[in-house]
Parts: C-alpha cells; sequence; structure tokens
C-alpha cells in the first residue's frame, strides 16, 4: 500500500443534509489500516501492565501532592485545623477504653491494656479508613477523572499514603504515651517497621479493588461501614485473642481462623513489637509468613485486577 | 483522489481517525433499573495535522460523547478512534477538586498530566495570568487562594481552561464549549491560544453553540445529529446547510 490510497471516506466533499451516512463509509479495514501506517494508536485504550507501573512511577508527585492537598481540605474547616489528626484516634480509643475497658472489663488478664488498646485502635483504623477511602477514590473525584489522564491507581494509592502517614502521627503520640507509662524503646520496637510495610501494602490492594468495585457500584460506600465495624469486632481490637481462647466458650479452629485474620495479624505484630507485655506466645505460628502472604496476595491482586478496568474509570 | 475536506487545508498526516464508532452508555434511572443510551451511532472521519474542525448539532446530538472518545475518557461500544499521542479535552465542567484552592488545582492538575514540580513553577505565572483571575497582585481580592467550589463556573472553567492550555503542545486538542464562557476578553484570549496551538502543528476539535465561533476558528465542520454524522465539509458551507435545516422548523429525531 502506498500513501496514496485509500482515500479516507470523510473526503468526501460538503454533502447536502440528507439520511444518515451509514453505508457510505469505506470497508472498516481501510481506517484502521491508515491509522496503523501513520503510527496512531487507539485512544483510551489501557496501556501494558509495564508501562502503566513507569506511569504511575513518573506520578510519584501528583501522589505524594495529592495525599497532602487532601488532607490539607480535610481539616480546612475546623477550628482546631490540623490538631484534629491527633484528637481523633485519642478520642477515639478514648470511647473504646471507657465501653470495653471499664465498662465490659475487657481489660481483665489483659497487662498494660491501655498499650494494647491504643495500638490495637491505631493500626485498625489505618487499614479501615484505607479500605473506605479507596471507595471513594475514584468515585469521589470524578471531575480530575474525566478531565485528565494519568493512571488512576495514583489515586487509591495516594490516599492510602495519606492514611500511612495519619498512623505514623498516631503512633508517636502513643510512643509518648508509652514513655509516660513508663514503656521505653527497646531493639524490638523496629519490628515495628517492617509489619506496617507490610499492612501498607496489604490495605493498598484491597482499597485499588475496593475502588474499582465501588467505581461501578457506588452502593458499596454505604455497606462498608458494616462490612468493617463486623472485621473490627472479630479481630480483637480492643479484647485479647489469649482471653477468648482462655474461656473456652470457641472451638480453638475459631479462635486459630480470627488470629490468622490480615487485620488480626498486622495488630498483633504491632503489638508484639510495642508492647513489652505481649509475647510472642501470643501470635499465631508463622506470624511473618502470613503477614507478607496476606500483603502479597492483596497487593498483586488487587493492582492487577484494578488496571484491568483502567480505560472504563470515569466513563458514562 | 486528492485530499478534499477543505481545499485549502494542508495535506497534512491524520492525527485522529474515528473508525464506525458506536458509543452507548447505561443511565441508571433508579433502584435496579437503567437506560440504555445509544449516543453515537456509526461515526467515521479522519482529522489531519493542522485542521481546526468544529462540531455542530442539536443538544443531545453526541458532540460532548464524541469528544470524550477522542479524548480517551469514553469507551467506544464498537468501531475505534485511533489518535496521535494523547490528546487533550478542555471542558466547562470545570472545578476539578472543589474543596481545593484554585492554586493546589494548578499544581496538581499540572502534575497529573505529567509536568514536573519545576515546570510548573515556570509555567504557574503564565498560567494565573491567562486565566485572568485576580491574584491578589494588584489589591484586589487573591481568587487563586479559595476553593474552587465558591468560583463561578465561568471563573473554574478560564482556569481549567489555562492548566490544561498551558501544558506542552498537545497533538490533539479537544475543546468543549470553553469560549462559550468567560467574558469577551477571556474568549479572545483563548481564540489566540488555540490558534497558537493549532500553528504548533496540532488539531483542534471545537463544540460550540455559536457558529459564528465556529467559522471564525474553524475551517471544517462535523454535523452530528442524532449520533450519526450528517455532514462533512467546510465550516461555511456546514453550518450553512445545519441553519437551513433549523429554520425549516425540522426538529431533530431525538428531541
Amino acid at each position: 500500500m502506498t500513501l496514496t490510497l485509500p482515500p479516507p471516506p470523510t473526503a468526501t466533499p460538503a454533502r447536502p443534509a440528507g439520511p444518515p451516512p451509514a453505508g457510505r463509509r469505506a470497508p472498516d479495514e481501510d481506517l484502521a489500516a491508515l491509522a496503523r501506517r501513520h503510527g496512531l494508536s487507539v485512544s483510551g485504550a489501557r496501556p501494558p501492565l509495564t508501562a502503566y507501573v513507569r506511569g504511575l512511577w513518573s506520578r510519584r508527585d501528583f501522589i505524594a501532592a495529592f495525599a497532602t492537598a487532601r488532607l490539607t481540605a480535610q481539616y480546612s474547616q475546623a477550628r482546631l485545623g490540623q490538631l484534629w489528626q491527633l484528637m481523633t484516634p485519642l478520642l477515639n480509643a478514648a470511647v473504646y477504653y471507657l465501653m470495653f475497658g471499664i465498662l465490659m472489663n475487657a481489660q481483665h488478664g489483659v497487662p498494660d491494656y491501655l498499650p494494647f488498646l491504643l495500638t490495637g485502635v491505631f493500626v485498625w483504623t489505618f487499614t479501615a479508613n484505607t479500605l473506605t477511602a479507596g471507595t471513594r477514590a475514584i468515585s469521589g473525584n470524578l471531575g480530575l477523572v474525566r478531565a485528565l489522564h494519568f493512571p488512576r491507581a495514583s489515586l487509591p494509592l495516594s490516599l492510602a499514603l495519606l492514611q500511612l502517614q495519619q498512623l505514623l502521627l498516631s503512633l508517636a503520640a502513643l510512643v509518648v504515651l508509652l514513655f509516660c507509662f513508663g514503656e521505653f524503646p527497646t531493639w524490638s520496637w523496629l519490628l515495628a517497621v517492617p509489619a506496617i510495610l507490610l499492612q501498607t501494602l496489604f490495605s493498598a490492594g484491597v482499597s485499588l479493588a475496593l475502588a474499582r468495585l465501588a467505581a461501578r457500584t457506588p452502593d458499596i460506600s454505604q455497606l462498608m461501614p458494616f462490612v468493617l465495624r463486623t472485621w473490627m469486632y472479630v479481630s480483637g481490637v480492643m479484647w485479647s485473642f489469649s482471653s477468648m481462647a482462655a474461656s473456652g466458650r470457641f472451638p480453638d479452629w475459631v479462635v486459630l481462623a480470627l488470629r490468622c485474620n490480615p487485620a488480626a495479624v498486622y495488630i498483633d505484630l504491632v503489638r508484639f513489637a510495642l508492647v513489652r507485655s505481649f509475647t510472642a506466645e501470643q501470635l499465631p505460628p508463622h506470624v511473618w509468613a502470613l503477614a507478607a502472604g496476606w500483603a502479597l496476595l492483596a497487593f498483586a491482586g488487587g493492582f492487577v485486577w484494578f488496571w484491568k478496568a483502567e480505560e472504563t474509570y470515569g466513563r458514562g | 483522489m486528492a485530499d478534499p475536506g477543505a481545499g485549502a487545508a494542508a495535506p497534512g498526516a491524520p492525527t485522529v481517525i474515528a473508525d464506525a464508532v458506536h458509543i452507548a452508555y447505561t443511565v441508571p434511572t433508579g433502584p435496579g433499573t437503567h437506560r440504555r443510551v445509544h449516543a453515537v451511532r456509526g461515526v467515521g472521519f479522519v482529522a489531519r495535522r493542522g485542521e481546526s474542525i468544529g462540531l455542530i448539532g442539536s443538544n443531545g446530538s453526541g458532540k460532548s460523547t464524541l469528544l470524550k472518545a477522542i479524548a480517551g475518557l469514553q469507551q467506544t461500544e464498537s468501531g475505534r478512534v485511533y489518535t496521535r499521542g494523547r490528546p487533550a479535552l478542555l471542558g466547562v465542567d470545570a472545578a476539578l477538586m472543589g474543596d481545593l484552592s484554585g492554586e493546589r488545582n494548578v499544581i496538581l492538575g499540572g502534575l497529573a498530566m505529567g509536568m514536573s514540580r519545576s515546570g510548573i513553577a515556570s509555567r504557574y505565572e503564565g498560567i494565573v495570568d491567562f486565566s485572568g483571575l485576580p491574584d491578589g497582585r494588584d489589591g484586589r481580592e487573591n481568587a487563586l487562594a479559595r476553593p474552587m467550589r465558591t468560583y463561578s463556573s465561568g471563573m473554574a472553567a478560564r482556569l481549567r481552561f489555562a492548566i490544561a492550555a498551558t501544558a506542552r503542545s498537545h497533538d490533539v486538542l479537544l475543546v468543549d464549549e470553553a469560549l462559550a464562557t468567560g467574558d469577551a476578553r477571556f474568549q479572545r484570549r483563548s481564540r489566540r491560544r488555540i490558534d497558537e496551538l493549532r500553528a504548533a502543528a496540532g488539531t483542534v476539535f471545537l463544540v460550540a453553540h455559536s457558529h459564528a465561533t465556529i467559522r471564525e476558528t474553524c475551517d471544517r465542520a462535523l454535523w452530528l445529529e442524532a449520533g450519526t454524522l450528517r455532514m462533512d465539509g467546510p465550516a461555511e458551507e456546514v453550518t450553512a446547510a445545519y441553519e437551513e435545516f433549523t429554520r425549516t422548523g425540522a426538529t431533530p429525531p431525538d428531541e
């Protein structure tokens, strides 16, 4: 084929208004061939996975800036502003302490109950908020998605980073409180770093999957609070699995299954790192393998599944 | 056969090829019920470098949907749109992130489009100047510090146009009625900018209600009616035929 071939069908000179030009056009192969010859690409086509990852990496400044901007906007209406970043988790912990620690006496048999509870609440809040943010990552930013091109995974990932930053701030407050309780840094505290990294991967992966689900079915975000609350209550955020096992009211396999659920695994690993009286016997077997497995499974699965619908986000 | 669309058009290389494009989407109409909208039905054309193409047609004829498909922001049901590079779409549903300030939107919009931080910093003033929003320098209020949701739709459209148009030169620029908003001064400025972008060897698509705008800005026009391509030719002739069509009182089939 040479460049003189084939005349583009649109090239018909202006014609008077008439019936739709349905049968008028040249066979489709001609246009596809013309596009190929001139190196045009299909608009809006999903890039291959490696190109997608490269695109995300080149947007890392955007991912960071979006997180910061969201954070600023979140508290821009409040008098106390950024102080709420600290107040919210602490108030949450105070409520749980009152309800579970004192009224329901969950602290019975749990030494260092307050650090135990605070770690649980902060670590859980990180995962819960990341997932909640994920359900709104696409559906809450349609203006941006419909106006500009960028790898859509930037949004859920950015929101996950934002939550990670909140977690670090909460943990800094926790460390100050630990000092007050007479707990001082030991080498074991460093174990919190890999635990939180794995938890971040896990949460980001599930958040990506939820972002895709909620982009298509917005009702997911209505359902999330119930799912998350149930998940929180079965993950030992404010009570101890050891007490549960000791009570003898549940078969061992139920307790073991609950202990192996990802939320419980990450919470207990951070407790193991930070709370001296929380010993290795309270961790499920092969706990690091479990933590890494959940993280890789969720992140790889969530990322690829999100990418597979890349071209559909924000349509219609 | 010679390249016809417009006799004067330079025989540029194709930049956008629409190949029998059908676009349909579902609109939720209530709990569990949907309505299928077949917005574009079998549209095909070839746009070439240096062309400036107006899209005209009644409301709901599929102009904006087609523009979104060219931008790659709307999936096609069947058929394909091929483009050179990544087209940039400038539209009027403008606030990118309503609860963030105009300044933050400029920075985030630039970063999202793949500009570097330093690239944005060096262009920032140009973007703000182009938008014509008061930036506090001459003693007026600084609109850039306000959340974008407090902007009038005209202000928001101007800022968004400025953000997208200041990015690196695009092979294909799509403008959805941006010229219809904003005051006369901004319209002149944006028309100049479109001319500049065209001169930078791109192709411009323009959706506008005003046929005067189409005739002034475009050399070619596509007339869509009920999702089908009714006429494709020099802007003067197509707008004249469309005006004749509406004047004779023929109502578009889908309204």
